[in-house]
């Protein structure tokens, strides 16, 4: 069964009116608008080259945005909040009792 | 490893290998919806690009040929929807037929611009069934939906083109 066969089998619910209709369509349609031909199935060149320099081009974009976030300064933190850092650290090392008591208000 | 999971591994020597092997395929079906071989060579270019950017999303033991036609099926329409205000086919590909003397020049500018006007999903239906005779299978597979969808556009495509036949006939003897 070749293609139109198969096509033609799986309309074949269709009313007498409506498979008129669509051959004399499909007629029309393939005069004004022929299939294409098998030697014009092909690409004229090779695709390769471009879609090899698409994907290079990408992957040079995503090292250098890589490489920017690399170069950029993390976040800053003001020497003050160091010191408080530092102070609290110290208060619990020092006097580990207070640990119960900053629970309990927590 | 085989070909495919190099490929979604991200192996590129791999990407070229399946490219080779699949882009006659890949064009051939894009050049049937579109109609046009530069524009069809543009839209090759970008379902490979499409398909290596969401390589992780396929299978490795997936149907690559089916994976790739659904995915040019899908950049073909998105092309037959932004091209939609072009009023005229492009003609490179429109080989002189076995001419009908039924069926003069008048109708068949006549049928293109009709064509032309029909909603990007009826096109696609329209071209591959009706001009192209590919299978209901093969066109419902490629463009995700059920074959009685298929059936149900075809038919609704020769009703929109007949009507518009009718239409412009009506126009042209108005204006004789």
């Amino acid at each position: 069964m070749n293609r139109e066969e198969k096509n033609r089998a799986s309309s074949a619910d269709a009313t007498p009116q409506d498979r008129s209709d669509l051959n004399e369509i499909k007629h029309l349609l393939r005069q004004a608008m022929p299939p294409v031909l098998p030697h014009e199935l092909e690409p004229h060149i090779d695709l390769w080259p471009q879609l090899r320099a698409r994907i290079e081009s990408q992957h040079n974009t995503v090292h250098a945005a890589t490489n920017v976030h690399r170069e950029s300064p993390g976040i800053r933190i003001a020497w003050f909040d160091w010191a408080l850092a530092a102070l609290a650290a110290a208060a619990l090392i020092f006097f580990p009792g207070i640990i119960p008591a900053l629970l309990y208000h927590f | 490893m085989d070909l495919q999971q190099r490929f979604v591994a991200g192996d590129l020597e791999a990407f070229e290998q399946l490219f080779r092997d699949y882009q006659r395929q890949v064009y051939a079906w894009i050049v049937r919806i579109v109609r046009d071989s530069a524009t069809s060579e543009d839209l090759t270019v970008e379902t490979f690009w499409r398909i290596y950017r969401s390589r992780t999303l396929f299978r490795p033991d997936g149907n690559f040929g089916a994976w790739s036609r659904r995915i040019a099926t899908n950049i073909a329409l998105d092309h037959l929807r932004k091209s939609r205000r072009e009023t005229e086919l492009p003609n490179d590909l429109l080989a002189p037929p076995e001419p009908d003397p039924a069926v003069s020049r008048e109708m068949r500018a006549r049928i293109r611009t009709a064509f032309v006007n029909l909603p990007p999903k009826y096109r696609l239906v329209a071209t591959l069934a009706l001009i192209e005779e590919a299978p209901y299978e093969e066109i419902a597979a490629a463009a995700g939906i059920t074959v009685a969808l298929v059936k149900v556009r075809v038919f609704r495509a020769t009703r929109m083109l007949r009507k518009q036949l009718r239409s412009l006939s009506a126009e042209i003897g108005a204006q004789s």
